[in-house]
């Protein structure tokens, strides 16, 4: 069933908005000292200027994708998934795991990566059960749970590449001793993108997609999500329904990490989930929830971040001038829809 | 204040809510507004109170043009609005409540505004205590504290969407009582209303709306027959009483405790036998809602038995109970009966899924097509529930019960809803009971409840009387009991 307004009208109103966010990105760059065409031309052909650069874009957009795919789904249960970023880290360390685990035994590599990412989304949605366990049964609020979830999460990962997973050696930021190139996910060409990377990705954002739009299931997500007590009464099971939401959207996270580990950085490092969790949930606010928005507004984020790898470099500036930018994209887009809401305020009640 | 409303239009999308409306109420009177389901009165009103906008027509207020944009601005010229859903906010205290919406100084007194709340209710006699959480008041008390609210905000002009459905008999004599005083202080009053013997009482002028038109206007004395005709555009009758023959014990009750923080019902004892209907009669919240949600399977009871066709189902969790045939139909359709947002359609495959994992839209929409024919939903079935009239809304929240239950339990099942549309929901409940299946309902309407009730219990502060054979009873001695004469 369609959601809603038509879809080309969201777009005009995150162009307005992503409009309004470069005004604004302009001046401050101005004040800086910059010349803000430069600056974008910079950005520009640092992301999308040669097919190296497309490929380090897509690296970014894969995970993006996973991420905000899955976190379609917990916002149309109605949840909070602040958690997402535990998620993705236990992905990546579940995925480590099993391919430690199997990485001397004599199987097939392709078996291995299988079920090295699979471990990777039980990870994930493990992580994202527990989040869920102490919404319905502790009473903990999901988004304090997540957040608490995300401490553990990371402080496991750093104990593990500094104790048990350590390099031979000593411990240090650069993560696990890599794993054999035979271990890796097979990349296109001389790029460092993997096709299987991508097809997990676009097949990640199509299934819930779908999901959301044609199944009992996603209908029932969505009822539980809108008002959870009538859902109950109508005879959804709402602990369980919240309950699966959480163990997809964990899942999707924990594909997202596996990947991390399989196709970019080949070991475990500190900073695995890139901050894609949190980017993701940005990402799916800004597509409005619609599973048809999302490739493209999570293909911009991750253009704005390796768009942004040039600034220091050319300018001197800061890279921390993409997370501004992102930032306002974001206030713009809450103003423009603001402004609408107030604009056609007959449509609410 | 003197209103006037002059060719209001309003459309949504397809449909046409008003049309060509216009409308005077002098200052000191009270004018009722009477029309079937859908028929454009909530909108009317919702225009002359800023919530929606109308398409094209104007607005006096006192003889001057009035740009109303907005809830606020309504409420600085001095229109309030009391809606047919409460637009209050429920975890707040009543006081906390009181205090929204004020304009002006920063700092909110608490004494004060307790104070002032207490003086405006000593007025009216209304009684609702100022520290009580709103979600914790009946839609009585509701009413009454959003009414004080709008007068504390210098309101002139009240309008009130169905304000006697869902509340007990004294409260709607406190509410009519305050009505007739603020109209002779000079305050104008518009009442929307289905029920003909309010809008008799109490009205001086009544303007009759039908599919978005004004279809007549009457001033009392009224002939209600011709109310009736002008509403419908034909004479309805109320048809009687269809005998079921009861059959066997379906529901027994043994023993049955059930509490909740304000009252406890203790050591129920009865049988509800299939094809019949048990009536349950009280001022609001003197225990009919906990025994429907102890029936239900919504509230586990402290102690005793409740068994269905032999089987004890008492501390089962709810899917039993609604496994088993038995269905709760709640009161407040936005907030427990219907998910806003979802449409008919995808409410009905909600409770009707087909076999496999992707919703056969075709399938669902001729279903849906079905229901709604059915049930005389007039509404799109891709819209939004919630934009639906409030009778509309009903009848989708009653479509949704699903075939071969044996027990219905239902909070004033016809809530909101025209005479018309009333008997014919009735009509279809009782064909639930010719194939064996229990109704228990409560009800504001006296007549309603001994219309259709086989048996009434009647509650009084967490007593229950009876069961009584409804055709031995009386409106006067129903009322007797309720307020707790033996
Ligand atoms: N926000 C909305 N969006 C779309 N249609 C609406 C909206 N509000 C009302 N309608 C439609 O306008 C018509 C008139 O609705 P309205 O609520 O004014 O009826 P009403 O006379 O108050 O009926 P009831 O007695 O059932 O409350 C209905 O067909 C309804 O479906
Ligand atoms: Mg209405």
């Amino acid at each position: 069933m369609k959601e809603g307004r038509p879809g080309w009208e969201a777009a005009v109103r995150i162009g307005l908005a992503a409009g309004l966010a470069v005004v604004f990105v302009s001046g401050l760059l101005a004040l800086l000292g910059v010349s803000p065409a430069r600056a974008f031309m910079e950005m520009a052909s640092g992301s999308v200027g040669s097919a190296g650069k497309l490929a380090d874009v897509l690296v970014a957009w894969v995970p993006l994708l996973l991420v905000a795919s899955g976190l379609l789904v917990t916002f149309a249960a109605g949840l909070w998934n602040i958690g997402i970023e535990g998620q993705v880290m236990m992905g990546a360390v579940f995925t480590t795991w099993m391919l430690r685990l199997l990485q001397d035994a004599a199987l097939p590599p392709a078996l291995v990566l299988a079920l090295a990412i699979g471990a990777g989304m039980l990870g994930g949605a493990l992580w994202a059960v527990f989040a869920g366990l102490l919404k319905t049964h502790g009473g903990v609020n999901e988004i304090f749970g997540g957040l608490g979830l995300n401490f553990v999460a990371s402080g496991l990962a750093l104990w593990l590449i500094f104790g048990p997973w350590k390099r031979p050696g000593v411990g240090s930021m650069s993560g696990t001793e890599p794993f054999p190139e035979a271990l890796w996910l097979p990349q296109i060409g001389a790029l460092r993108l993997s096709g299987w990377a991508l097809a997990l990705g676009v097949l990640g954002i199509v299934l819930v997609g779908a999901l959301l739009r044609g199944t009992y299931f996603g209908l029932k997500v969505k009822a539980v999500g809108r008002n959870a007590r009538a859902a109950f009464l109508l005879g959804i099971p709402t602990t369980r329904y919240m309950l699966s939401g959480f163990a997809l959207c964990g899942a999707l996270a924990g594909a997202a990490g596996a990947l991390q580990v399989t196709a970019v950085y080949h070991r475990l490092i500190p900073a695995i989930s890139s901050g894609y969790g949190f980017l993701g949930l940005l990402v799916a606010m800004l597509s409005g929830y619609r599973a048809l928005a999302v490739p493209f507004v999570a293909f911009f984020f991750a253009a704005l971040n390796i768009g942004s790898i040039q600034l220091p470099i050319v300018f001197r500036l800061d890279s921390s001038l993409s997370g501004v930018l992102q930032g306002m994209l974001v206030l713009c887009v809450l103003v423009v829809h603001g402004a609408r809401r107030r604009f056609r305020r007959e449509a609410a009640p | 204040m003197n209103i006037a409303l002059e060719n209001i239009s309003k459309r949504f999308g397809e449909v046409q809510a008003n049309e060509g409306i216009s409308l005077a109420v002098p200052a000191g009177t009270i004018h009722g507004i009477l029309g079937e389901n859908g028929a454009g009165k909530s909108t009317l009103m919702k225009i002359l109170s800023g919530f929606i906008r109308a398409d094209s027509g104007r607005t006096f207020l006192d003889g001057a043009p009035a740009q109303i944009r907005g809830p606020a601005d309504a409420i600085r010229l001095g229109i309030g609005m009391l809606h047919q859903d409460p637009l209050d906010f429920p975890p707040m205290t009543a006081v906390d409540n009181f205090l929204a919406g004020r304009t002006g100084a920063w700092r909110l007194s608490r004494p004060d505004a307790r104070r002032e709340l207490e003086e405006r209710q000593a007025d009216f006699d209304f009684r609702v205590d100022p520290g009580a959480r709103v979600e914790n008041l009946t839609v009585g008390e509701r009413q009454q504290l959003e009414m004080v609210r709008l007068l504390s905000l210098g309101a002139r002009a009240l309008i009130l969407d169905e304000p006697t459905t869902g509340i007990s008999a004294l409260q709607k004599d406190r509410l009519f009582a305050a009505l007739r005083k603020l109209a002779a202080d000079g305050k104008s009053i518009i009442l929307i209303s289905h029920k003909l013997r309010d809008v008799e009482m109490l009205c001086d002028e009544v303007t009759v709306l039908r599919r978005a038109r004004v279809a007549g206007r009457a001033q009392a004395p009224y002939d209600l027959n011709e109310l009736v005709r002008l509403m419908f555009g034909r004479v309805v009758t109320r048809e009687p009483r269809l005998e079921v023959p009861t059959g066997g014990p379906l529901l027994t009750l043994d023993g049955l405790a059930v509490e909740d923080h304000r009252l406890r019902l203790a050591g129920l004892n009865l049988e509800i036998r299939a094809g019949e209907v048990i009536g349950l009669a009280g001022l609001e919240g003197s225990g009919q809602e906990l025994f429907l949600r102890a029936c239900g399977g919504l509230l586990r009871p402290a102690a005793g038995r409740l068994r269905l066709a032999g089987r004890d189902l008492a501390g089962e969790p709810y899917p039993v109970f609604r496994d088993a045939g038995i269905a709760y139909v709640p009161a407040a359709r936005l907030e427990e009966g219907l998910v806003a947002g979802l449409t008919p359609a995808e409410h009905f495959a909600i409770v009707e899924p087909g076999g496999g994992l992707v919703i056969d839209w075709k399938l669902t929409m001729e279903q849906a097509e079905r229901r709604i024919a059915e049930y005389d939903i007039r509404g799109a079935a891709t819209g939004p529930v919630d934009s639906l009239s409030g009778g509309n809304q009903q009848r989708a929240l009653l479509s949704l019960l699903p075939p071969g239950l044996c027990l219905v339990l239902l909070e004033h099942p016809t809530r909101g809803l025209d005479v018309e549309s009333a008997s014919a929901i009735w009509r279809k409940l009782l064909d639930r009971c010719a194939d064996g299946a229990a109704l228990v309902f409560t009800s504001s309407d006296l007549e309603e409840i001994l219309q259709y009730s086989d048996r009434v219990l009647v509650f009084f502060g967490g007593q229950v009387a009876g069961p009584v054979p409804a055709s031995a009873m009386t409106v006067e001695r129903l009322g007797e009991m309720m307020g707790g004469q033996p």
